[in-house]
């Protein structure tokens, strides 16, 4: 059970960034994953009074305050607009509204969670994280770090043109995902998002010549299977109470070679 | 600490321990609709609204909603009562456990989107678990109460 001796609501992220130094005391995300853990926390420190429950739109970017939530991104009518629905696909199957009206995506990503269904969508775009003191580090690197007392304060998304598609597979409609899936591409980059391996979610790149034929629509059959054999099979995959080892790896295959399709479908009209 | 929240329409100052849920302060306050079915923030039973946006009770804080509006299925008997005959018409449940979270969540449905489409209603009420029925009851009552209120707005 998850019990806290004292709750604090942080005046500012300088005052919650002192507070979280110390180990026993704790930042609160949505709460969700934290009340199921078995622990003593001194001090709860919630970050709602800080107005980091926004998404701001520049010319260049999004800027996702931590405390959003994950109905809001999944309700944000521009964001999906820009990312054609990937993120709202991504958060939708996520226990239910309720839930999702709680849970942050501060902490779905500050938790680098392996079955995350966030921050694989949210690899696969120019994304990246704002820290309180480590400033702006690109997602991919952040997804990495070890886990240390900074904040996240903001995740940022850069609003290049791309192409996206997220699909993930679960055993039942609102449960943990087996595996998740991303895959975008644009003019330079295109890449394949895997997560709930169960580890955490891994950037790969695609193959030039494939990334190029999917961004105009015209990669064929054979080229999607090979792509998506090729980079499946660099997907580490590993076994838990969802699904064996084998199986994730096939569907990694699977996911992979749909998204490719529907990646392909939509190629061309940019 | 100290907590003021507008429960069902009154105001409710008292004093709680810093990690108590909210579901066990709208019950001591006897809004006993409210329901622990998982502790796995799972099942939908808890729901109640936090400044009119449907929440789980049991996964938030009570000193996080210090200051917001609070309302269960008691503070919402008139718009409970007209829905929840739809679903009694279906003989939808049998237990019943689940209707009070199913109830308040199918409201929250109809207040942002009044003319759902089946796979809408599917899709907004995932999150309320019902381990009696296979939810055609209450997918029909959905779809009764909408036609209902069509016809009403009608006539």
């Amino acid at each position: 059970m998850l019990k806290i001796k004292e709750y604090v609501k942080a005046e500012s992220l300088e005052q919650a960034y002192e507070l979280n130094q110390k180990r026993t005391n704790c930042i609160l995300g949505g709460m969700l994953w934290l009340k199921m853990s078995n622990r003593n926390v001194q001090k709860a420190i919630d970050l709602s009074g800080l107005g980091l429950n926004q998404i701001e739109e520049t010319e260049e970017e999004f800027r996702i305050g931590c405390m959003t939530t994950l109905r809001e991104l999944e309700c944000h009518e521009r964001l999906n607009q820009w990312c054609e629905g990937a993120v709202k696909d991504a958060v939708s199957d996520i226990v239910g509204v309720q839930f999702r009206n709680l849970a942050t995506i501060g902490g779905s990503i500050f938790g680098r969670y392996g079955f995350s269904d966030v921050l694989t969508v949210f690899l696969a775009m120019d994304s990246y994280v704002e820290l309180y003191k480590g400033g702006i580090v690109p997602l991919q690197e952040f997804a990495q770090m070890k886990r240390d007392n900074d904040i996240l304060v903001r995740v940022i998304v850069k609003k290049d043109q791309r192409n996206m598609v997220y699909l993930a597979h679960r055993n039942s409609k609102t449960d943990f995902p087996v595996l998740t899936c991303a895959v975008s591409v644009n003019a330079e980059n295109g890449c394949v998002c895997i997560g709930a391996r169960p580890q955490k979610a891994v950037r790969l790149e695609l193959t030039e010549a494939v990334r190029e034929k999917v961004w105009s629509g015209v990669c064929t059959e054979e080229e999607m299977k090979k792509e998506a054999e090729c980079i499946a099979s660099q997907v580490k995959t590993d076994s838990n109470m969802r699904a064996g080892k084998e199986y994730r790896s096939r569907l990694a295959y699977v996911l992979i070679h749909r998204t490719l399709e529907a990646l392909n479908t939509k190629g061309g009209d940019q | 600490m100290k907590v003021k929240i507008l429960l069902n329409g009154t105001m409710r100052e008292a004093e709680i321990s810093s990690d108590q849920l909210l579901i066990d302060f709208v019950r001591d306050h006897g809004c006993y609709s409210v329901k622990r079915g998982c502790e796995t923030s799972n099942c939908g039973l808890c729901t109640v609204f936090v400044d009119d946006k449907p929440v789980l009770s049991c996964s938030m804080l009570t000193a996080r909603v210090d200051g917001c509006k609070v309302d269960t299925l008691e503070g919402l008997q008139e718009e409970a009562k007209e829905f929840g005959a739809f679903v009694a018409d279906q003989g939808a449940e049998q237990c019943g456990f689940c209707n009070p979270g199913m109830i308040m969540n199918a409201i929250a449905m109809f207040r942002e989107n009044p003319e759902p489409t089946r796979e809408e209603i599917k899709a907004y009420l995932a999150g309320n678990l019902c381990r009696c029925s296979g939810y055609e009851g209450q997918l029909r009552a959905m779809e009764a109460f909408i036609e209902y209120r069509k016809k009403g707005e009608r006539s």
